[in-house]
């Protein structure tokens, strides 16, 4: 595998595609797309293949593909749900009836481990993930998940619906697969997604009653990440705090004693050291901003024993910037991380965190951040 | 026929210029305007055939009401407009 780092970043955000790059003197903003319509994710494949998820207000979800590096683009098919039978009736946890219709393309991820592959995972809102085998052309439901009398335990967490924001595959053996959802838990596959079994144990919720609050159903992962060429090393960003595993997800450990705080939506793991990871927190629940305005991102190299706060570069006072689920990303040398935020500012560090460089302060509201490889 | 008209933010996306098309309700004349041109379908139909949460058809200038089944009934002479609500930010 490649440890080259990446000199390529795109931005998905409310208010299109951003692509930087690395010159000498600096990274620069290089190239725009979707210039005014919002995005929900981008993902790279292994050959270098663009996918944007355009999330159009009026006109609905969307999937553009570039094989030009972002030069041209060509619209593929976004994943449809089937009709819903006249004699189900399917509600979520709360009672409310699910649409069988798509709401968000909330993940993408390669289905194949080779370099050729066009195979694609794609978690959504509310609730279904799907799968295409020819480069987003056609979408298939994965039934047995979809099926699954468990989803109907499922709820949204921010969002009306559940949804699955997180799908890592098995660079090993792509037959396993595991999936995160808001608020639904984690799910693994080890035959390629013909059955699926929930894989949250360890994980703790504090926005359910005690009785339920080690339901893995239930739990809220805002985002799940593994190490790239340690893929048993997961780590996970909690609605309620940051939780670990070395095992594959087979069980799940709560870290303790965090800094600044507990809560957060990013999360990002080195690619080759599976005992460092890193985090954006901000004040919990109902707030949702840094503590005491200050923007700080926290790195353990020690698998959550300690926490060092990172905040040069950063601003330190007034700063109200959240940041989204799948807007932190690392590169494959494990030096470049950047992240954005709700706010429009983009942030890059060359260093694993020790110092980070501001790239834009008024882009608009981040989604999506991935370093090309 | 009747004449279906299509926004004008739509043509950011696609191409979409009016179209006259035969059909006795909503439904026939739009499934007539998509099999001419078809990509316009799903910005205006979600995957179940429903008009969109944020999508309006107004027929001689009523709003179909019917947005599951666009079953409202369109005279030869008809002008239907799709148009979008006014949302975003």
């Amino acid at each position: 595998m490649s440890h080259s780092p990446s000199n390529r970043l795109f931005v998905a955000t409310r208010k299109g595609l951003f692509t930087l790059e690395r010159a000498a003197a600096g990274w620069k903003i290089a190239q725009t797309a979707f210039l005014g319509d919002p995005l929900s994710i981008v993902h790279i494949d292994p050959a270098g293949r663009i996918y944007a998820a355009l999330d159009l207000g009026h006109f609905g979800n969307k999937l553009q593909r570039s094989t030009d590096g972002g030069a041209t683009w060509e619209e593929r098919a976004a994943p449809a749900y089937p009709e819903k039978p006249a004699d189900v009736d399917d509600r979520d946890a709360n009672g409310k009836s699910i649409p069988w219709k798509l709401q968000k393309i909330w993940a993408l991820a390669d289905a194949g481990t080779d370099q050729a592959t066009e195979s694609l995972w794609c978690g959504t809102l509310p609730g279904g993930l799907f799968r295409s085998d020819d480069g987003g052309a056609t979408w298939q439901l994965n039934r047995p998940l979809w099926d699954k009398p468990e989803r109907k335990g499922w709820f949204g967490g921010g969002y009306d619906w559940p949804g699955i924001h997180s799908v890592c595959v098995d660079p090993r053996n792509a037959q396993r697969v595991l999936i995160a959802i808001s608020c639904g838990g984690v799910w693994l596959t080890e035959d390629g997604g013909a059955s699926w079994r929930a894989h949250a144990d360890g994980m703790r919720a504090e926005y359910m009653p005690p009785e339920r609050a080690y339901d893995p159903n239930i739990q809220d992962p805002h985002i799940m990440v593994a190490s790239r060429e340690h893929p048993d090393a997961l780590w996970v960003q909690h609605h309620n705090g940051i939780f670990r595993s070395t095992d594959g997800a087979a069980s799940w450990q709560e870290i303790k004693d965090i800094p600044r705080s507990g809560f957060g939506f990013a999360a990002a793991v080195h690619p080759r050291d599976p005992e460092t990871a890193w985090f954006v927190p901000a004040i919990k629940d109902e707030k949702r901003i840094p503590v005491d305005g200050q923007l700080v991102v926290l790195r353990t190299r020690d698998g959550g024993a300690s926490f060092e706060v990172l905040d040069r570069g950063l601003p330190q006072s007034d700063a109200y910037d959240l940041i989204y689920r799948h807007s932190l990303d690392i590169d494959a040398s494990g030096d470049r991380l950047a992240f954005g935020s709700t706010t429009g500012s983009l942030w890059i560090t060359e260093d694993q965190g020790d110092s980070w460089t501001s790239l834009s302060t008024h882009l608009p509201p981040i989604y999506c951040v991935r370093f090309a490889a | 026929m009747p004449q279906v008209i299509f926004t004008s933010a739509l043509e950011r996306h696609l191409s979409c210029p009016p179209q006259e098309v035969g059909g006795s309700t909503v439904r026939e004349v739009l499934d007539g305007a998509f099999a001419t041109n078809p990509g316009v379908r799903t910005y205006v139909l979600d995957e179940q055939g429903a008009l969109r949460k944020h999508m309006t058809v107004f027929v001689d200038g009523d709003a179909v009401r019917d947005r599951d089944g666009l079953s409202e009934g369109v005279k030869p002479d008809s002008q239907i407009y799709v148009m979008q609500a006014l949302s975003g930010g």
